[in-house]
Formats: structure tokens, sequence, C-alpha cells
């Protein structure tokens, strides 16, 4: 990736890191699941997929499903500075005159469905991929799960099934952040070794940085990875990437920072100077 | 023509509709070679089936999915609610041997609380055909429909003339001055063996056939309040949620009582066994429901003579 596309991409992450900062406060988000993926979802819809806000209809366009909905600040980022959603309606957070809330909805276009509860869309995406390989064409069919998410027996469920019919235009991307909901996952459900795991249950997978967006371009530029297997990557993030003050700690999942915090942390981000943070932390779960 | 056939007639005409299963074949064994592509077997995955017919429902298509009603209404039910449900897709549910028809299984193959769970999804309809020749009249109108639905797959021989289906609407197979009986599904066989003793009695017995639960015919429902005599519900499910709640909630919504006999599972599994020994100890043969009645209405059972035997189910599945 040549140094012009990749500050570009770089810049549009960092305006959508903004959005999540805003969107933590008076009420909160999923601030630390949201960022981790900020940089994947950035380089998806700006630069890998074919969907854009004028072919949201087009059955030919890309489809990506988010299945991990609670990061869902960091794809409504990504609609507004991309002009898939006007940027006003971020403001209504949390309102009920809207549709913006802790997990994405076909509310809010570009959004392909709902989720928030996890395990759910590796299915449905499943059979959006078969559909569209019944009808003979290439689009690509990406579904994000979390790495907690993992946890779930449906997602493997999914992927025996999906490996089974060889269906090769579905691509599982795992946002390998380290975390679930409280607790890191090597201390609760160890994941690891992970893609040996996926390789067991018929993937082709690659693993790679997830924050390094010349390592998205190689990775997602070789799909498929096989001619008879669905395509995993597992992309190794960290949890509040971008907010040194809440990086990789496991008590900034779901955050809902001060006024003034929000402040700091927007300084925070540009100069990655620590903000000192009073706000409690919170557990949701 | 036989479910098989219909299936195979309706997706030939129509390449919206998409043949699913976790692996639960009985009733489709030869539409592999028949439909290709649109026969979509997710083996024993009741969850990834119905998240995945959900994705072919965002793409356009109708997906007729099934698996065994327990594992698809209990096994699957988030999968149900939150993608079928809460996207409002037309995904075509047909839960194979419900109620009583899993006869020999045992509890863990009981589907007794589907319409329960189903009805209670909102957007979903549910349906419950009296047999085969019911259910193949119905299932074009259900399948045709734009929203989710549940059906109680039910492949008995008839051995009642059905009048022509229509969503919403209740089959009136009889009036009656002394009893109505109200019931839905393979039972309904035996409540109109239950009629013909009672009427030998001298008594006038309403019947009607419930297929449509989901949207109910609520002015039928209120035809029979009206009439002031005993009601009875009669199904194979437990007594919460089913027949005997859609008909308490219809008459709370009206603001009326009844004088209503509720034949239903309470509070357990039912004993396991042949199909005929099942309905004779849970007492829902036809006999035993018109003594059941009998009771009710204080009359002597004692003349009450037993009804054709029950013909065995024919699915070991």
């Amino acid at each position: 990736m040549n140094l012009e596309k990749q500050q570009h991409l770089q810049q549009l992450a960092l305006r959508v890191r903004e959005h999540i900062v805003h969107l933590s406060t008076d009420g909160g988000c999923f601030t630390g699941a949201s960022l981790s993926c900020a940089d994947l979802l950035v380089y998806l819809y700006a630069d890998c997929l074919n969907v854009r806000p004028d072919n949201l209809q087009d059955p030919n366009r890309d489809y990506l499903f988010l299945s991990k909905g609670h990061d869902v600040p960091a794809l409504y980022g990504t609609f507004v500075e991309l002009g898939f959603l006007d940027k006003d309606r971020l403001a209504q957070h949390l309102s009920t005159d809207d549709h913006i809330y802790w997990h994405p909805n076909r509310n809010v276009p570009g959004v392909e469905f709902h989720s928030g509860s996890l395990g759910h869309l590796p299915s449905v995406a499943l059979g959006v991929a078969m559909d569209c390989r019944m009808r003979g064409q290439d689009n690509k069919v990406i579904v994000i799960t979390g790495d907690g998410e993992l946890n779930e027996g449906t997602v493997w469920e999914s992927l025996l099934v999906a490996s089974a019919h060889q269906v090769n235009n579905l691509t599982l991307v795992v946002d390998r952040n380290h975390f679930q909901a409280n607790v890191a996952t090597e201390d609760l459900i160890p994941l690891e070794p992970l893609a040996p795991k996926f390789e067991a249950f018929g993937c082709a997978v690659r693993r790679i940085d997830g924050h390094d967006f010349s390592q998205l371009e190689d990775a997602f530029s070789a799909l498929p990875f096989s001619d008879t297997k669905p395509s995993v990557i597992i992309c190794d993030t960290v949890r509040g990437r971008g907010l040194p003050s809440i990086e990789a700690r496991a008590d900034r999942w779901f955050c809902n920072f001060s006024a003034e915090e929000v402040e700091d942390l927007l300084r925070e981000l540009h100069s990655q100077e620590a903000t000192n943070l009073t706000s409690e932390t919170l557990t949701v779960r | 023509m036989t479910y098989e056939e219909l299936i195979k007639e309706t997706a030939l005409a129509d390449d919206r509709l998409v043949v699913m299963t976790a692996e639960n074949r009985a009733l489709i064994r030869n539409l592999p070679a028949v439909l290709g592509p649109r026969f979509i077997d997710t083996g024993i995955t009741e969850q990834t089936l119905i998240g995945a017919a959900a994705g072919l429902a965002l793409r356009g298509r109708v997906p007729v999915v099934h698996a065994l009603a327990t594992f698809l209404t209990l096994r699957a039910f988030e999968f149900i609610r939150t993608d079928v449900g809460i996207g409002k897709l037309p995904v075509k549910l047909s839960g194979f041997v419900p109620g009583f028809l899993s006869d020999g299984n045992g509890p863990t193959h009981q589907a007794i609380e589907d319409v329960s769970l189903m009805r209670g999804i909102p957007g979903m309809t549910v349906f419950a055909p009296a047999d085969e020749a019911d259910m193949l009249a119905m299932l074009p109108a259900i399948w045709a429909s734009p929203v989710p639905a549940y059906v109680r797959v039910n492949t008995r021989p008839a051995t009642y003339e059905h009048a022509p289906f229509e969503i919403g609407k209740a089959e009136i197979v009889a009036e009656g001055t002394d009893v109505t009986i109200l019931t839905y599904g393979m039972l309904f066989e035996q409540t109109l063996v239950a009629r013909e003793l009672l009427q030998a009695q001298g008594k006038s017995v309403g019947l009607i056939n419930l297929r449509s639960l989901k949207p109910v015919d609520e002015t039928a429902l209120l035809d029979v309040v009206r009439r002031g005599s005993l009601i009875v519900t009669v199904e194979d499910h437990f007594i919460t949620g089913g027949l005997y709640s859609i008909l308490a909630e219809v008459l709370l919504r009206n603001q009326l009582m009844a004088r209503v006999l509720p034949l239903a599972l309470e509070e357990r599994w039912y004993r396991p066994g042949r199909l005929s020994a099942v309905l004779e100890h849970e007492g829902f043969t036809g006999q035993h429901i018109a003594r059941r009645i009998a009771e009710a209405l204080g009359e002597t059972t004692e003349n009450i003579s037993a009804g054709p035997a029950v013909m065995e189910n024919h699915f070991a599945e």
C-alpha cells in the first residue's frame, strides 16, 4: 500500500475514533470494543468492499455483517465519514426519536442486518453467501465477530456447515482484541492456538495485525484463500486502540465518560498523552 | 398429492422457494435431486439452519425450513425470535412430529409448548392443520404470505372433507347448543369421534377446527361464547400458552366470561408410547374426550361406546 493511501486511511480512522469518543458519554457505549475494529472497518468500507451509499440495494454489492454488534460506534463513525449516514443522527444517540443505540439495526442505511446477540450473523452471512453463489455472483460476504464471541457454539456450527458446503465466498473476520466483556479471553475461555482451530473446521486462515492497513490490504485482496473453503482472517488488535489511557484494559469495555473526559480523550487521540480518567469503570455483564 | 409433491410443484413454479432442513428428510427425501442447490441440508444444526434461512430470506428467497418441531422451536428459538422475528422475514417453519405425533420418542421430543413459543413472537403466524388434506390446502397461502410462519406438520390421512382455507379463519365443522369443542391439529380426528359419540347420546355438539391459531378467528370464538354453552378446548399442548390461553385472551379482551373445560397437558410431559397407547393413557381418544365432556355436562358416561381404533403413526423419526 502506498504511503498516500495509508495516510488517507489513518486520517479517516482518526475521525472515526473521534466519533467513538463522542458517543462514549451521556449514556455511553462500548468504547473499547469499538476502537479495536475501527481500522478494520475503515479499511473495508473505504478501500476494499464494493458497497457505497448509492449501491445499497444492488444485489451484487459486497456484504458486511457486524456480528459483534456492540462495536456499532465504529461502524456508524465509518458510515458518517463515507456518506452513508448523516452526522446529525449520531447526536441522536440513545434518543428514542432515532434508531442510534448500542447495537446495529436496519433503520440505519448500510446496516445489512441487526445484531447484538452474539453468534448469530455467521449463519445469516452463510445464508447470504449461499444465495450469492447460487446466483453465480462473485461478491464478497464478510462477517466480523469478536474473539469473546467465539465462545458461542453457533460460530463453529456455521463454519462446519460453510465448510461442508464449500462456501468459499464467505469470510469470517475475527477482531482478536484479546478481551471479552470483563476479562482477558485467555483467562476465561482460552482461544489459542486459534488459527489451527479454524483450520480444523475446514477454513483457510490468515492472521494479521488488524491495525496495519498494508497487512489488511494484503489479506483481503488475496480473498478467497481457497476455491473450496470459507476464509478466516484473524485480526490481532488492541482493545481501546488509540487511547493509551484505556488500551488493553479489562474494565474499559463499556465507557460512559464525563464531558471533560471526552475533551481530554479527544486530545489524547491526537497527542497520545494519557488522560487522567476519573469516571467509574462499568461492568455491563 | 403429498407434502413433498406440493413443495416440489411450488418450488418449480417459484424460484424464490428454497427447501432447507436440519437433516430431517422424512417428508422431502426426493427433493435434492429435483431442486439441486435449492435444497440445503445443514446437518443437525437447527440454529445455523434458521440463521442461514434468514440470510436467504434477506436475499429475496422464501425458505421452507424443516426440523423436528421441538428442536426447531426450542433449540433454535432465539434465532427464530431474533433473526426471523425482528427481521420480519418470510421464513416458513415446518415443525415435524409436533404434539402427540412424537409418540414413542419421549419428553425430549415432545413439542407441546411450540404454539405458545411461536405465537409469542411479534409478526409470527401459527398454523396447525387437522390432517394431511387440511395441511395441503393450507400451505400454498401460508408460503405465499410475506410474513414468517410456523406450521405444525401433520400428514395423518383425513377423515373429514375440509372447507377451503383462509388465513385467520376457523373451520366451523358444526354448531351445537350443548357444547362446542375447539381444537387444532391431529386431535381434530379424535374430536370428530367424540362429537359423534356425544351426538349419539342426544347432545348437540359444535366443533371448530382452529387451523389458523395466529391470526385466530376471533369472530368465530366470540360467536361460540355468545351461544353460552360449555366450551371445550382440546389440544396436544401444555395448558399454558396454547388454545386455552388464546381463548382466555379473547374473552378478557372482550370483557366476557364463559364456562370452559380445557383438555390439555397440565404441568407435565406425556407418557411416551405407540400413538394409540398415548392417546388412551392421556385421555385423548375420541371416547375419552366424549367421556370427559359428558362428565363436565353432568351426564352419565356409561353408554359412551368406543370409537374406531386410533391409527398408529407411520414415522419412526
